[in-house]
């Protein structure tokens, strides 16, 4: 009987079996942790009330495993609602918080109108939030109405955050994510001073189109005053001290003071609209007062589609220590650098990690000479055309654009005309595309850089502006790396708005200009050039024609540019030798397991039978089964003694073969032994060197000549080479001139003959040959078994299987016959041939039996005897 | 040397050629001690000799050399527009192809990224899988091990020589590249693609990483390929089972969705060696692409010897 899996085939069940629960436990480990079990429940919230009417707030409540446990409130971005928090508070639920997400007043279900997180109406709203949460059982609660609590969110939710953190001490946490410091810098940057500078137009539409009108009219839901001050602001492109005041009480910047709770500030680098220096002010506010603080810039930003759900894990690092009391508080300074690594994962460039240990002490400058000569730039007369850098809204389209033209710029392909600089050390001739608009740009570039640097934060360089006929300037500044081929590029996109009041027309004016706050990756040989341009599409232009002439500071041809750098380590997450330990600990225990194995196997070898080491072979009880239960030899014994001819003799399937393999020490025996000069056969028993064998045809290496392949398998055994008999294989081989071809091109009896010779190589004690008359012709044949008996005489041993008898009976001096794996019968051959007594052949029978009967002896006629195939058939004939 | 007494021979006689050779084995002395000794069994020297004449070594030799030209050859007569490339940084493969002819080393690199993934993988399992499955479809397996060569010899030997051909394969490609782009398009320092330029010693080094750590991963596929070639007695089989698995690998690499878990998948850490192609060279990819591929390697090589101790040859 057998069983349904045996054998190699057990082994590939196993193995696939294996393979595949692999797999199942990876789908299901990926499964399962995108599927925990959070549970949420929607509410309308009492808000603030607003003109005398009730306003409710939309919330939702993700509730994770164990409770009662530290809560979140989770404040979406401007435009949007609590469902664009979902991924983000499901994710922050599965590590242990009570999440409240909800709409802001004034956005999705939510009541109310938009008060731009005004602190009598948003902040006010999530102070009743909070207190919300302190009658939630679930939320663990640090006293009466007061719940642990963390504030999160991005943009506009992130203010939210910091502003509420400034007006309500039950916070114990923010993490505020690309927002701002003072909206009203966000939307009039001026990059030369502290007066109100130039209206960020494009930005503040978009973000007045998102809070979408329900309501008729063109405020839709924004608040009447806010909305007026903006289509003042709109129309004008002016600052009024209404609007100022209006976009500073919904700032951070007058609370910061006041903040108590450990904030975290993310900042995004590409960020158009909240740019890297409002989260510094930030930082410098809270910390000032001693709060603990962290500053991250990460990849991405308002100008690249980012989703509440990345902020996780910075928020979850943050909020762990405070909240849930794991960890400790990480205040260090991270800076994600584009472009300084390759993802192993995709072939593209991605940001690495910067780390610094603080945010404040690790800034610090490199002075870069810039140079060029005064240039005047021109601004067209109704502010077309301008230079695109950003399209707000869009994401990341319009880098990639600014990206693509500055690269199809090379020297000479497209020179700016007019007002470009004149041909210098270090003049700028490329600047192109839709960043750079020719005639509108003064270009100041610094010589190629000997090393690499680290371009970290917003650079300072001093300019000196003349406006030609009017009193004031609109200018935009950029920090633009131009490699050694002429390619530009603009890091971040992001330009610096420049607004300067009281010129007088044609009298120099120096200015401080901040150029904007960047983190890019010089390479050595780059350089760097400071960009004055005259238009910037994002931005209100004045429409009256204008020109402007720029020059370093006191009209000189050098001037120092104060590049912001970052004292800080890149990949600062540590080397993970662990990967590396395991690797090479896997690699080491290969090295004892192996010595271990060797060992053994010199210990089991050492036992050798006393009296038998001048016995050839000798085999006892040798059984072998096969996988599937089949027994090819079932208990056979037998011995071979010095200078026997031995034939095994059996049919096809009788055992033979795996009977001489287990002698060759290639299969392992079921049970059983087998001896060579008393030494116990095993895989690499050193007893077989003095074994010759040809088993189941040749085994030669067909890409060598006949020559060749005697040569490299007497080089193989490691024996002297004069042991070898070459001379004498060759001859047994007898192929002529046709040992030095290939044996690829051997006919069947000249490989056999090679492998008889490869067999008798050094001429070995013990030669086992395996239908050894294959493919040879009848004087082949003849010559063969004649070598064989000669060889026989020397005191050595021939073992050959075969199932030609004659064959057998001609050459053999003993006879051992197998069938079935049985033995049949063992001895000399006369002994086999004559089995049952002597033999008296007579002419004629009839006369002998009666001559016999005369003289008293009884005789019967029966068959002679004379063959061993008769004999052998016989013996076998039973069961054929 | 003496003759035996011939009348104790019957029989046909042999041809009067032959009849020499069967006096002298007659008359060779009974041998004691044959001088074998299992540590001199299939010396590296022999086994490299055994490798080197098969076509299959030449075949590899001749694309590894042919390679380079080839590549240098379409790049000059390519248009210089459509290799002089955009500043886009957004497929590290489209940066080194547009480098290439910036120079010697930058030609090496890109002949080592659009070799690595492939050509290399199946050149090594080629070498690692091919040596023992071979021998078994010769049938000559079984009469190296009747020598005998100890199994764990015979494969250690066969180990030592197919991963010093894997090495030899990974070190002449990008050595001759390296040449070939040299002659080609000149000795200009190297740059990087992600902006800068290296001195040429720095440069070189880094090519010299680059190679040291494909050489470290394609002992992955080396580890794979000679598994295979014991379990099974067909060359193609484990070279292609070998290839295969990589390629299976990579697809569930590109699976985003199995998240931090493609960490494990063996391949997932292939072109980790980008990583030194930056201003600095950064370690840490490295170091688990290192990590992971030894372990999965020695896991292969420990089955391997497992398997072969206990395996009945019947090839």
């Amino acid at each position: 009987m057998r069983a349904p899996f045996q054998g190699r085939r057990r082994l590939v069940a196993v193995a696939g079996t294996a393979v595949l629960a692999l797999v199942a436990a990876l789908v299901a480990v990926v499964a399962s942790s995108t599927d925990a079990p959070v549970r949420t429940q929607s509410q309308m919230v009492a808000g603030t009330a607003e003109n005398g009417q009730p306003v409710t707030l939309d919330t939702s409540v993700y509730l994770p495993r164990t409770v009662p446990a530290p809560a979140i409130l989770l404040a979406h971005g401007f435009g949007g609602s609590k469902d664009d928090l979902a991924d983000a508070a499901r994710s922050l639920a599965r590590r242990g918080y009570v999440v409240l997400a909800y709409s802001a007043r004034g956005f999705g279900r939510s009541g109310g109108l938009v008060h731009l997180d005004a602190p009598e109406y948003e902040v006010a709203d999530a102070s009743k939030l909070i207190s919300y949460l302190a009658t939630l059982p679930q939320v663990l609660r640090d006293a009466p109405g007061d719940p642990r609590v963390g504030v999160a969110g991005p943009s506009y939710g992130g203010a939210l955050g910091l502003l509420t953190a400034g007006h309500d001490r039950r916070i114990d946490a923010v993490a505020a994510d690309i927002t701002w410091n003072d909206l009203s810098e966000a939307l009039f940057p001026n990059a030369a001073g502290d007066q109100p500078g130039v209206f960020k137009k494009q930005w503040a539409g978009v973000l007045f189109a998102a809070a979408p009108g329900e309501q008729p009219g063109a405020c839709g839901r924004f608040a009447p005053d806010l909305c007026a001050a903006y289509q003042r602001a709109a129309a004008t492109g002016e600052a009024d001290a209404e609007i100022l005041a209006l976009l500073r009480a919904a700032s951070p910047a007058g609370v910061l003071d006041r903040i108590t709770a450990p904030t975290l500030l993310t900042q995004g680098e590409r960020d158009s609209l909240f740019s890297l220096g409002q989260a510094d002010a930030n930082a410098r506010g809270i910390a000032a007062h001693g709060t603990p603080v962290k500053e991250i810039w990460r990849s991405g930003g308002h100008d690249r589609t980012t989703s509440a759900a990345d902020l996780v894990p910075y928020v979850d690092d943050w909020f762990g220590p405070v909240l849930q009391g794991r960890g400790r508080l990480d205040t260090s300074f991270e800076v994600a650098v584009p472009g300084s690594g390759i993802s192993a994962d995709t072939g593209q460039t991605v940001a690495r990690s910067l780390r610094a240990d603080d945010g404040a002490t690790s800034r610090r400058t490199n002075q870069v000479a810039v140079a060029g000569p005064p240039q005047t730039i021109y601004a067209p007369a109704g502010g077309s055309p301008a230079a695109v850098t950003t399209v707000p809204g869009l994401g990341a389209l319009l880098t990639d654009a600014a990206a693509l033209s500055g690269a199809a710029a090379r020297p000479g392909s497209a020179a700016s005309p007019g007002s470009a600089a004149p041909s210098g050390p270090a003049a700028l001739t490329g600047l192109a595309g839709l960043a750079m608009i020719p005639g509108q740009v003064a270009a100041f570039a610094s010589a190629p850089l000997p090393t690499g640097m680290l371009v970290g934060g917003s650079s300072t360089i001093t300019l000196q502006v003349t406006a030609r006929d009017t009193t004031d300037a609109t200018l935009f500044a950029s920090l633009v790396v131009v490699d050694p081929d002429g390619g530009v590029d603009l890091p971040n996109g992001l330009v610096a708005p420049i607004r300067l009041t009281g010129l007088r027309p044609g009298v120099p004016k120096s200015v401080t200009v901040t150029l904007p706050g960047v983190v890019a990756q010089i390479p050595a040989g780059h350089r760097l050039v400071v960009a004055v341009g005259t238009t910037d599409s994002a931005y209100h232009l004045p429409t009256s024609p204008r020109g402007y002439t720029i020059a370093l500071d006191g009209a000189s041809v050098r001037g120092d540019l104060a590049v912001a750098t970052i004292d800080g380590r890149l990949a600062g997450s540590g080397l993970p030798w662990s990967w590396l330990v395991v690797g090479a600990a896997a690699m080491a225990l290969l090295l004892p397991g192996a010595l271990v194995a060797e060992v053994r196997r010199r210990r089991r070898r050492r036992a050798v039978a006393d009296g038998l080491e001048t016995v050839p072979v000798v085999i006892e009880g040798l059984v072998k089964e096969y996988g599937d239960g089949y027994r090819a030899v079932d208990g056979v014994s037998f011995r071979v003694e010095s200078g026997q001819v031995v034939g095994l003799l059996g049919p096809n399937g009788a055992g033979k073969t795996t009977a001489l393999r287990v002698l060759m020490g290639l299969i392992r025996p079921t049970a059983g032994t087998v001896r060579l000069f008393g030494e116990l056969v095993e895989p690499g028993a050193p007893v077989l060197s003095k074994v010759g064998t040809l088993v189941e045809g040749p085994g030669l290496l067909p890409h060598l000549s006949g020559r060749d392949n005697l040569r490299l398998f007497w080089a193989a055994t490691g024996r002297p080479p004069r042991d070898a008999r070459l001379d004498a294989a060759l001859e047994i081989a007898g192929l002529g001139p046709s040992i030095e071809r290939r044996v690829g091109t051997y006919s069947q009896g000249m490989r056999q003959r090679l492998a008889i010779a490869q067999a008798m190589l050094g001429l070995p004690e013990l030669l086992v040959l395996d239908e050894p008359t294959n493919g040879l012709d009848p004087p082949q044949i003849a010559e063969m078994r004649e070598v064989l008996r000669r060889y026989a005489t020397t005191g050595r041993t021939v073992v050959i299987s075969s199932h030609l008898l004659a064959e057998v009976e001609q050459t053999c001096t003993h006879v051992v016959v197998m069938h079935k794996g049985l033995l049949v019968a063992a001895g000399p051959v006369e002994e086999i041939v004559g089995a049952g007594g002597t033999q008296l052949a007579v002419a004629n029978p009839e006369e002998a039996q009666r001559i016999l009967a005369a003289a008293g002896m009884t005789s019967h006629v029966m068959p002679a005897q004379r063959s061993l195939e008769e004999v052998f058939l016989k013996m076998i004939g039973a069961d054929q | 040397m003496t003759l035996p007494p011939t009348g104790e021979l019957d029989g046909p006689r042999p041809p009067s050629t032959r009849r020499g050779t069967h006096d002298m084995l007659a008359g060779v002395a009974e041998a004691r001690d044959n001088g074998f000794s299992s540590r001199r069994t299939l010396r590296t020297g022999v086994e490299f000799v055994r490798q080197l004449r098969r076509r299959r070594t030449h075949l590899v030799a001749l694309v590894l050399l042919a390679l380079p030209l080839i590549i240098a050859l379409a790049f000059q007569v390519s248009s210089p527009e459509s290799s002089s490339g955009a500043n886009n940084r957004d497929f590290t493969g489209q940066l080194l192809v547009t480098l290439a002819t910036t120079g010697a080393t930058n030609f090496a690199l890109f002949t080592e990224f659009a070799s690595a993934s492939f050509l290399l993988v199946v050149i090594v399992a080629l070498f690692c899988g091919d040596t023992v499955a071979s021998e078994a479809s010769w049938s000559s397996l079984r009469y190296l091990l009747a020598i005998p060569v100890p199994r764990g010899r015979l494969l250690r030997q066969k180990l030592i020589v197919a991963l010093s051909l894997s090495l030899g394969a990974n070190v002449l490609l990008p050595a001759w590249a390296l040449v070939v782009g040299g002659l080609f398009f000149g000795w200009a320092p190297a740059q990087s693609p992600l902006g800068g330029s290296f001195t040429t010693g720095e440069g070189l080094t880094r090519l010299l990483i680059v190679v040291g750590y494909v050489s470290l991963q394609s002992l992955l596929v080396a580890g794979l390929a000679f598994l295979f070639g014991v379990l099974t007695d067909a060359p193609l089989g484990a070279v292609g089972g070998a290839t295969l698995v990589v390629v299976l690998s990579n697809i569930l690499d590109s699976i985003t969705a199995l998240g931090a878990y493609r960490r494990f998948l063996p391949t997932h850490f292939q072109y980790a060696w980008l990583d030194a192609l930056g201003p600095a060279v950064q370690w840490d990819n490295m170091m688990r692409g290192a990590g992971v591929v030894l372990t999965y390697s020695a896991a292969f090589f420990a089955l391997a010897w497992w398997r072969f101790q206990r395996k009945d040859i019947v090839s």
